[in-house]
């Protein structure tokens, strides 16, 4: 018992910290001809995730490869119920990845061109039916005892749409205030305002989700059933609220930590309320996928529990030791100096 | 066409062109990480050259590698629903350990080694190639052990309705995936010696850079010569598992049809699948097909007719493709040691011949790997774990034809273009040849205004 209780945890902080490092990947990436005007900026804003976008994109796969270790019954399903959507989003990562590594090394104005409209359209599709799915989820799956009943047209309902417009606007804030803190000059001061423009809307849009959610999905009910929990929507709320308070004072770093605060904790509150469900079934709750109906034998869990007690604590040092490795900003000439630079 | 049809040409297009770019991250990550390491002690500017030239080679190929990967591991449960829930239990570590222990390692580092040169040390920088290196390699350790579980599954008992795992370390010394892994990072060595020699020889042709390709030549060649070598050993292991632990598949390589004792090895030879027999048998080494299967002239191999129908797998391909790898592997070992040999003496040059062939053989190690492949998946068909659940079995329920035509033909069109794309710039560097200004790196540059 305790065991899925602990993979449910492990799950929980492996997607929400996939959601905090590529989230501002994805934003950046979605900003990547809107702030830059020049091609030197647009080189700036590639280098300045260039060390670490690979990295944080391994999150997903690690998300991805302890569903399946842990709960193969949710992995097989949800990847196949959904496959039509995860489909896009595999093409979308596909085409991101390669862009980055391309852009520089073709000739003529058009490769250029053509990579950065690739680079944006990376980013924001991901963005997108990453909320678009998990909006889904927390709301729950048309699924029976015969099976799925759903389609990609079926995930497009509005509750679905509206988190997805939550994830494209959180993470755009983030990608924003996370080239603010890595750049300098025009730059800097466009993704300050960005970031200070966006900020309005994705309040408005959190508001609306969490106001919806009450009616779409049965999140709440752990809420009421353990009022304490309620923390942590609270510390959600406050950290988007700090976003604005530390741009206003112009400490953008303080505003970062801020929005990825916000993201692990946006992830965090709809993972509290789906708890024990990993994906309901809107239909049917006794066709709910939980963590004790669909999650591996308690041996394997042992074993995987151990490789993850060893092994995510060695790759979170590593991580912050690069992380640091490459703090400070980067300048047009500084990436024009580097010849290794993307 | 079927789902479960449409679903193994995606598995098989998506996994053969990952496939393309893995055995040259195997082979060129150790490669360039020596180069680096010889910068280190030597510090001689040609290996910081070499370092660099072959690096960014090694960088364009790394990038598909690295985004054709994620598709691997989706599939298993987009397409592969019904198996994903039967061995998850069993199957889903390998792959979670191999994302954990691998994958993070080596994207981290990866990054220190592409931005890094200007802000770490030169020993760290080095370090930094030689774990991205040994990430890769431990990469394909995990998937091979998680493949050697499908060849030969062990450490599981059926319970639950599904494969439960009860040994791990059971899973972890399958000597079928040990050996899979020996032989797999060696063919990639191959191609990655294969690959340096070739762009190697095609500078030398036409003069470019002789010192810088010399060396490179030299350090490739006794790293070619060393893994077709073992390579081939070690292929000779693996078919002695292969006929220890799947028969139906054994037969198939060999093409034997009857079950008989001290089964000659045909070198000329047709089969006839239809009537279930070979329609030209030559040139025969008695008892040479036993030799190779147990290692002893009068062991007795299965043949095809003792199997049922319904678990053969289908010979043509699995023969045709057995043999070629294994003629392939003959020929590099034979070029390899002509290529210690005139780079030792200096005599390349002489041989312009010979250099030319070395262009023209660089596909050749490529192949060879994917003939490997289509022996081992071809060959366990129709078991999609061997002996405990069938293909046809496998396949996602709620998954419809439109669907996977949909997404195999996207597939096509996205890899093509990608793998156009890819091709081209790899040629375009390879063809730029070395850039002599290393000033950006030796002079520490400036902390920014
Ligand atoms: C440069 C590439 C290369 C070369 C020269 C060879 N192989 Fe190979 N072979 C592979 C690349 C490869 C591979 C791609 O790595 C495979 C596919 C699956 C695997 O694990 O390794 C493989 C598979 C494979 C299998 C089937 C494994 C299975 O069914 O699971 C056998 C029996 C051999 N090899 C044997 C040989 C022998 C006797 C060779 C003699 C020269 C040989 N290989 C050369
Ligand atoms: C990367 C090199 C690989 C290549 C080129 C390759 C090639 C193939 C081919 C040709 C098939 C189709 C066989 C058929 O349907 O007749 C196939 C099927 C399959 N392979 Fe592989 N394979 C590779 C690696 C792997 C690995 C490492 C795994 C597992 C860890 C794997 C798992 C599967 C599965 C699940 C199928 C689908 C079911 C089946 O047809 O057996 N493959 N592969
Ligand atoms: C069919 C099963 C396979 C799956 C599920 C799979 C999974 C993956 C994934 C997710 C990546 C991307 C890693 C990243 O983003 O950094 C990747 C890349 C790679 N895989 Fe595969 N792979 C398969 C077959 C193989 C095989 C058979 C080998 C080698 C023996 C291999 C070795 C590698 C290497 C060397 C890379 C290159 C880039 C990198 O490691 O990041 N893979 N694979």
């Amino acid at each position: 018992m305790e065991f899925q209780i602990i993979w449910f945890v492990l799950w929980g902080v492996l997607w929400g910290v996939y959601f905090m490092l590529d989230g501002f990947v994805m934003g950046a990436g979605i900003l990547h001809n809107l702030l830059g005007t020049s091609d030197g900026e647009k080189r700036v804003m590639i280098n300045a995730i260039g060390p670490v976008w690979d990295g944080n994109e391994v999150w997903l796969i690690t998300a991805g490869g302890a569903t399946f270790a842990a709960f193969p019954t949710t992995y097989a399903l949800m990847f196949s119920y959904l496959y039509t959507a995860l489909l896009l989003l595999l093409f979308a990562l596909i085409v991101r990845g390669v862009s980055y590594e391309f852009r520089g090394k073709g000739e003529g104005d058009g490769w250029k061109k053509g990579w950065d409209m690739a680079i944006m359209v990376g980013n924001f599709l991901p963005a997108l039916l990453f909320g678009v799915a998990f909006g889904n989820i927390f709301a729950g799956l048309p699924m029976d005892a015969t099976g799925y009943h759903g389609s990609l047209l079926y995930l497009l309902n509005p509750y679905g749409l509206l988190t997805g417009v939550l994830f494209v606007l959180l993470f755009l804030v983030h990608g924003a205030l996370y080239l603010a803190v890595k750049t300098t000059g025009d730059l800097n001061r466009r993704a300050l305002s960005t970031a200070g423009r966006i900020w309005p809307a994705l309040l408005v849009v959190a508001v609306a989700f969490l106001a919806y959610t009450n009616f779409a999905t049965r999140l709440y009910d752990n809420y009421l059933a353990k009022p304490l929990l309620i923390v942590v929507p609270l510390c959600a709320v406050v950290a988007l609220l700090a976003i604005r308070i530390f741009l206003a004072k112009g400490k953008p770093l303080a505003a970062f930590a801020s929005s990825s605060l916000t993201v692990l904790l946006v992830v965090g509150t709809g993972l509290v309320g789906l708890f024990p469900n990993l994906i309901p079934s809107n239909l049917d709750p006794a066709y709910s996928l939980t963590i004790f109906n669909s999650s591996s034998s308690l041996y394997t869990l042992k074993i995987m529990t151990v490789v993850a007690f060893i092994f995510v604590p060695i790759v979170i040092c590593y991580k912050i030791w690069v992380y640091r490795i490459f703090r400070g900003t980067l300048s047009i000439d500084d990436v024009e100096a580097d010849k290794q630079a993307y | 066409m079927d789902v479960v049809t449409l679903s193994r040409l995606q598995f098989a297009a998506t996994s053969a062109f990952h496939f393309i770019f893995v055995p040259l991250t195997l082979g060129l990550s150790i490669l360039t990480a020596y180069m680096e390491t010889r910068y280190l002690v030597t510090n001689n500017n040609i290996y910081l050259k070499m370092t660099k030239f072959w690096g960014k080679l090694f960088l364009i190929n790394f990038a598909l590698g690295v985004v054709t990967g994620i598709t691997m591991e989706f599939q298993f449960g987009m397409n592969w629903a019904e198996y994903s829930r039967y061995v998850g239990d069993i199957f889903g570590a390998p792959l979670a350990i191999e994302a954990t222990v691998a994958f993070f390692l080596e994207s981290v580092f990866i990054g220190v080694w592409i931005f890094g040169w200007n802000k770490v040390s030169k020993k760290i920088h080095a370090l930094s190639i030689w774990l991205v290196a040994i990430a890769t390699n431990l990469s394909g350790l995990w998937i091979l052990l998680a493949n050697g579980w499908m060849q030969h599954p062990v450490g599981y008992v059926l319970r639950n309705g599904r494969a439960e795992m009860v040994d791990f370390m059971a899973l972890v010394t399958n000597p079928y995936g040990l050996i899979k892994f020996g032989h797999q990072i060696l063919s990639g060595y191959t191609v990655a010696a294969f690959f340096v020699m070739g762009i190697s020889a095609w500078h030398l042709l036409r003069k470019n850079e002789t010192e810088f390709f010399k060396t490179s030549f030299r350090m490739a060649a006794v790293f070619g010569l060393v893994s077709t070598i073992l390579v081939a050993l070690i292929g000779d292991i693996h078919a002695v598992e292969v006929a220890k632990t799947q028969p139906s598949k054994f037969a198939a390589m060999e093409s034997v049809w009857e079950t008989r004792r001290g089964v000659g090895l045909n070198l000329l030879l047709v089969p006839d699948p239809i009537n279930e027999c070979n329609s030209i048998e030559q040139i025969c080494i008695p008892k040479g097909v036993s030799l190779l299967a147990f290692h002893s002239p009068d062991a007795e191999i299965k043949g095809l007719k003792d199997i049922p129908k319904d678990e053969r797998p289908s010979v043509l391909p699995v023969f045709l493709s057995f043999r070629t790898m294994v003629g392939l592997g003959t020929l590099f070992i034979l070029v390899s040691i002509v290529a210690v040999f005139l780079s030792r003496r200096d005599m390349l040059e002489k041989y312009p011949l010979f250099l030319r062939m070395l262009v023209l053989i660089i596909p050749l190690p490529y192949l060879a790997n994917q003939f490997g492949w289509i022996v081992a998946e071809m060959g366990r068909q129709p078991w999609i774990v061997y002996g405990v659940l069938k293909t046809s079995d496998a396949v996602s329920k709620s998954v419809s034809v439109s669907q996977v035509m949909g997404s195999l033909i996207g597939f096509v069109l996205l890899y093509g273009f990608l793998g156009v794309i890819d091709i081209y710039l790899l040629v375009k560097f390879a063809r730029k040849g070395p850039d002599n200004d290393l000033s950006a790196i030796i002079k520490p540059r400036g902390q920014e205004a």
